[in-house]
């Protein structure tokens, strides 16, 4: 025996993990149309599990972003109901009032002038009113609200003997304006009033977008404004919003605190979020049971192709193959099948959460965690579907060469 | 009962001690009072056989007489019911499966009549095959499997794959996977069964050039004409080994030679 032979000797038996990779991948290689086939079930199984995830967690990233701009510490305060239903009216110094605490950071409302519509001009008819209430601001609103202009400024220096007005950004599309020019002006309680600009969508508060807004200052003498403000926004000491929140009613109006509703928007936000997970939650249970479905199917072509190579089974058994061998080249096999379905999957759902949430405006955001369970997820699958064709494999008689035809 | 072949008085000591590479009486394969039975079936009848170091034997009989039994044992690749099978050295029946497996990897090159060659793989890759289990790296088993392709006149069919290559070209890549590891004993079973006569006369002559080199082999067939081209011949019938033809059968040469 050559020195050469006796060291090969020492080591027969050994076959290492890149041969065994290399074999299972021949055996898919050789096979493309299953391999194609069987992966197909696991991919659309992962695919829609990583979709499901992703589009959810963009979702979420994108109203993150949003309260992140616009803060969680704002807080609504409108007028409650009294013990017998009827509306209670904030007290006229509200604004104030919130402004004088020390755990508001700031604070500013709107006091909507009952009775007065908004005209393009001075020929429309009365009743073509477009459905855009007039708000007195007082305070800082932008600043609260956190407002963006998309045209012209927030009430400036008076460039004109006009009355100056902002509009939402419902109302100024209600009335045809995209753009503030030093001689946009719109016609309201039987005047011109100059527009000085036009705000982004609220996103905290929908519901001033239909509104055109002038300053309190001089509204009462010129709109008829009644000095009650009917919706007033705080910022809260951002460390204690929750108990900052229980004490407004109260110092908004001591003698009657149930006739104050306080609420906090960025609440409103997250509970459609969460309204959203409990859906993905089912969506997700879909994609399980595809990729169950997936892994039968991924059985199912392991054990036809362990029953059609019997006789590659029986030459390898007589090239010296021991059954282990053979058990772990299935095995191989079907976790490469699986894992292949799954990175599939991964590349399919991501490519569907791309989509989507560019299409939406949002981030794209796959977790690390989804792609990373995800494909552990396929290796399980992979190994649980290979064990039985595999060990079946094992224990084909090395006889079977000679006997195959 | 069986006629009892060829060679006998087995020295033991002779064969643990037969220093390698001197030929001549080294023990390679022996088989003693075998018995393989399928239910009540014997396929095989207390066989006796005896193979030296360089031997070229037929084992030649008609379909169903026994012989894919005789070499199934033989093998290894299946254990008699009854009787000791030795190969290399060593008692088969005090080896595990996996030990056995070894014996197969470090001892034994198949030959198979349907070569059985891995359909997607070049002819490289299915030679080096040949030395996976035998523990040897990768980059060695490719340098090996291109010399022994070179061995059987397959230099130039290097990359080619099996549907590229005829039937006589498939069984050399089939021999070629069956000697990389440069095996004690190499067993071919019908090896000319699936070619035309041209191409079963070369592969022939490449298994003759082989043996001429040391290799020791062992061919199964129903060919006596195949057979009677070989120095040695067994007779196989209805599970009874002998070194004559059986009266009864046929033509073929008789005299069962020793070899060497």
């Amino acid at each position: 025996m050559s020195a050469r032979a006796a060291r090969d000797r020492s080591r027969t038996g050994r076959v290492s993990p890149r041969d065994l990779l290399g074999l299972g991948v021949f055996g898919l290689r050789t096979r493309p149309t299953r391999v194609v086939l069987s992966a197909l079930g696991i991919a659309i199984g992962i695919a829609a599990m990583i979709a499901v995830v992703g589009i959810s967690s963009s979702s979420q990233a994108a109203l993150d972003r949003v309260l992140a701009g616009l803060g969680t510490n704002l807080l609504q305060v409108q007028p409650g109901q009294s013990f017998s239903g009827d509306t209670v009216p904030l007290p006229e110094d509200t604004v104030p009032v919130l402004q004088r605490r020390d755990d508001v950071d700031e604070a500013a409302g709107i006091g909507r002038v009952a009775g007065q519509n908004v005209y393009r001009n001075d020929r429309v008819p009365a009743g073509a009113s477009g459905g855009i209430s007039l708000d007195a601001v007082q305070g800082d609103l932008q600043s609260v609200l956190r407002a963006e202009t998309v045209s012209g400024t927030w009430f400036g220096a008076a460039s004109s003997d006009l009355p100056q007005v902002v509009l939402g950004a419902t109302a100024a599309a209600t009335l045809g304006i995209d753009e503030v020019r030093p001689t946009t002006r719109i016609w309201i309680a039987g005047r011109w009033v100059a527009v000085a600009g036009i705000l982004a969508p609220l996103p905290l508060a929908p519901e001033l977008d239909s509104s055109a807004f002038v300053p309190a200052t001089g509204a009462e003498a010129q709109f008829g404004f009644d000095g009650h403000p009917t919706q007033v926004y705080a910022r809260a000491d951002p460390e204690s919003v929750t108990a900052v929140r229980d004490l407004l009613a109260r110092a908004v109006n001591p003698a009657d605190p149930r006739g104050v509703s306080v609420s906090r928007p960025s609440d409103a936000l997250a509970a459609q979020q969460a309204t959203e997970a409990s859906f993905t939650g089912l969506l997700l249970g879909i994609g399980g049971v595809a990729l169950l479905v997936g892994g039968i199917g991924v059985a199912n072509t392991m054990v036809i192709t362990v029953l059609e190579r019997r006789a590659e089974v029986g030459v390898r058994r007589a090239l010296g193959a021991r059954r282990r061998h053979i058990r772990d080249q299935f095995l191989v096999e079907s976790l490469l099948l699986s894992l292949l379905g799954g990175t599939a999957g991964v590349l399919i759902g991501g490519a569907v959460t791309a989509v989507f949430a560019v299409s939406q405006g949002w981030p794209v955001v796959v977790p690390v965690w989804a792609v990373g369970g995800g494909l552990a997820a396929t290796v399980v699958i992979g190994g649980l579907s290979g064990l039985y064709p595999a060990s079946r494999a094992a224990r084909i008689p090395p006889t079977s060469a000679l006997a195959a035809v | 009962m069986s006629a009892s072949t060829t060679v006998t008085g087995v020295d033991e000591a002779a064969r643990a001690s037969s220093p390698p590479g001197t030929g001549g009486d080294e023990i390679v394969l022996e088989l003693t009072g075998v018995t393989k039975r399928y239910g009540d079936l014997a396929a095989l009848d207390d066989a006796d056989l005896v193979v030296r170091r360089g031997e070229f034997v037929a084992v030649v009989g008609p379909s169903g007489s026994g012989k894919s039994t005789m070499l199934n044992v033989m093998g290894t690749l299946d254990r008699p019911t009854e009787g000791t099978v030795r190969v290399a050295g060593r008692d088969i029946g005090e080896l595990s499966d996996d030990d056995v497996s070894r014996l197969r990897a470090d001892h034994i090159g198949f030959v198979f009549q349907h070569f059985h060659l891995a359909a997607g793989a070049t002819a490289t890759e299915n030679v080096a095959d040949g030395l996976l289990y035998a523990g040897v790296p990768r980059r060695e088993r490719v340098s090996r499997a291109r010399v022994a392709l070179e061995k059987v006149g397959l230099g130039h069919r290097l990359d080619h794959r099996p549907h590229e290559l005829s039937g006589g070209e498939k069984q050399r890549v089939a021999i070629a996977r069956a000697i990389v590891g440069e095996p004690t004993l190499l067993l071919a079973d019908e090896p000319t069964g699936a070619l035309d006569s041209t191409s079963g006369a070369a592969v022939l002559q490449l298994l003759h050039d082989l043996n001429a080199g040391g290799t020791t082999i062992v061919v199964i067939t129903h060919d006596l004409a195949l057979a009677a081209s070989l120095p040695r011949r067994v007779h196989v019938r209805d599970g009874v080994v002998s070194a004559a033809p059986p009266p009864a059968g046929g033509a073929a040469t008789q005299s069962a030679g020793v070899a060497s």
